[in-house]
């Protein structure tokens, strides 16, 4: 092996150049917020690499809508835990006391019933659902968007999170502030024009159409606003990552 | 030869002493590539046994007809696989896994690239001339004549076109068919996954390309123990085919 001056000299250039650009990268992802909870450890490089290009790459774009004739017919329920007293004691009542509560970072919380939901300002959108396993369906979604529960609440200038929960307790999500604002980001009260079916999330569900299906948490009770996911839970953002699942589902 | 080697190629030149034949370059991308490759492999079927259904166009589950189906059991009970049991489901670390092996690979790919193009390396090593591109002269390399073990400096065009088809049509289309199957980038690029029919065309597509891929794994490596396994891979190794004596 023969190392000439010129090549060392090559060599320790670009090793300083590759780890200060390393670090500069990493300063600049993490003051932009581009770095994701569970982006520590074996897999976080990995993590961090797709929830930063995605994110600058689809900070306002919006997820494919269909047309109504692409609608599937019938939609998949997947299967979801057995549901508890609960929801059983909200579902023999018509969910009338079904409730969602919007606290943490907020300078007015609220809790809303669901018909005061169902009166807020609707959207509806055709989109598709996929799931990690690979199956997919599309179905028109009617809700509130996330956005306006947000502005009613008063959103504090510092949050970067809403962390929403599920009756289920072992179901518990977040997203960043661009998935939350988004205008296609909605508490989904209604499919296909009627009510949201329980097998599918009914009374309430949220609905992230950018991210794959287990970002949109079926019978959510509650939502957090916050500026840091470090104390939920065991720190990684969501129960997915405890689980061994991506905090970020956009792929 | 050190890092700084990179810009002397290879193997269609003579092989005069000191030139290696492979470029560090090469080597390296190489064997970063052989190992994303295989962990994209094996997670890739960790996440195709949680729905070993496949479907085209946009929409497909178990309430669909499936264009096709992998006659294996699944990791989910949700899906008829007429099985009476469910494999260990490994989809959480497989999903991480296959993601971080995808940016190593592309990566790895981009720098593979434009040193390919930069360099000549495409041009010198793996463009066939056009001479050797007949229909007969193509069907005779195909009878896989051994070559000696230190002989054989450069690639047939056969060789060459393989190559070129993994490297421009396989490796870009298995990356493009598998971001399809992202919400989020098809959310910034719809048409990527509309031209090719939709959502579950692109999962079919996928796993195609994929058994594709791995079909080209498989030859080369049948290649490689016909030509003599340890000086190949020790070419790849240290760029020398024959442990030669240094002066």
């Amino acid at each position: 092996m023969s190392i000439s001056r010129r090549n060392l000299i090559t060599t320790g250039i670009a090793t300083v150049a590759g780890a200060s650009g390393l670090a500069v990268a990493a300063k600049l992802a993490r003051r932009y917020g581009l770095i994701p909870p569970d982006g520590g450890g074996l897999y976080g490089p990995g993590e961090t690499l797709t929830y930063a290009a995605q994110r600058i790459l689809t900070r306002h774009s919006m997820a494919r809508e269909f047309r109504p004739g692409q609608i599937s017919k019938p939609p998949f329920a997947n299967e979801v835990d057995p549901l508890g007293d609960e929801f059983k004691r909200l579902q023999d009542g018509g969910f009338a006391d079904w409730r969602l509560a919007v606290d943490g970072m907020v300078t007015r919380p609220a809790s809303f019933s669901l018909a005061e939901l169902k009166s807020f300002p609707r959207r509806s959108q055709i989109t598709l659902i996929a799931c990690e396993e690979g199956w997919s369906y599309i179905a028109e979604w009617t809700g509130v968007p996330l956005s306006h529960i947000l502005d009613l609440a008063g959103t504090s200038p510092q949050a970067r999170y809403v962390v929403y929960r599920s009756i289920q307790p072992v179901w518990w999500e977040s997203i960043d502030m661009a998935d939350a604002l988004h205008p296609q980001t909605l508490v989904a009260h209604g499919l296909n024009g009627g009510e949201l079916p329980v097998p599918l999330g009914g009374p309430l569900r949220m609905r992230v159409p950018r991210q794959l299906g287990y970002k949109s948490v079926k019978y959510i009770t509650r939502l957090t606003v916050t500026d840091s996911l470090k104390s939920f839970g065991k720190g990684l953002g969501s129960a997915s990552p405890e689980g061994g699942y991506a905090w970020y589902a956009g792929i | 030869m050190a890092a700084g080697s990179i810009s002397q190629t290879a193997i269609a030149q003579p092989r005069i002493s000191g030139a290696p034949r492979h470029s560090a370059l090469v080597r390296i991308t190489h064997w970063i590539t052989t190992l994303a490759f295989l962990a994209l492999l094996v997670t890739g079927v960790e996440i195709l046994i949680s729905h070993p259904r496949f479907y085209w166009g946009e929409t497909g589950n178990v309430l669909t007809a499936p264009l096709f189906k992998i006659p294996i059991p699944a990791s989910r009970d949700m899906v008829p696989t007429g099985y009476g049991y469910t494999l260990p489901d490994q989809n959480g670390w497989s999903r991480y896994l296959h993601f971080e092996s995808a940016w190593v690979l592309v990566l790895t790919g981009l720098l593979y690239g434009v040193f390919g193009f930069v360099s000549g390396h495409f041009r010198r090593n793996l463009l066939p001339a056009r001479s050797g591109l007949s229909w007969p002269q193509l069907a005779q390399q195909l009878r896989l004549k051994r070559a000696s073990p230190g002989g054989g400096s450069s690639y047939n065009p056969l060789q060459r076109l393989t190559y070129l088809l993994v490297i421009f049509v396989l490796v870009p289309l298995v990356i493009w068919t598998g971001l399809d199957m992202s919400p989020a980038f098809t959310s910034a690029f719809p048409s990527a996954v509309t031209a090719l029919g939709g959502r579950q065309s692109a999962r079919t597509l996928h796993f195609f390309v994929s058994v594709l891929l791995v079909g080209f794994l498989f030859i080369h490596v049948l290649m490689i123990f016909l030509a003599g396994f340890w000086p190949r891979v020790r070419a790849m190794i240290t760029g020398r085919a024959e442990q030669e004596e240094r002066a």
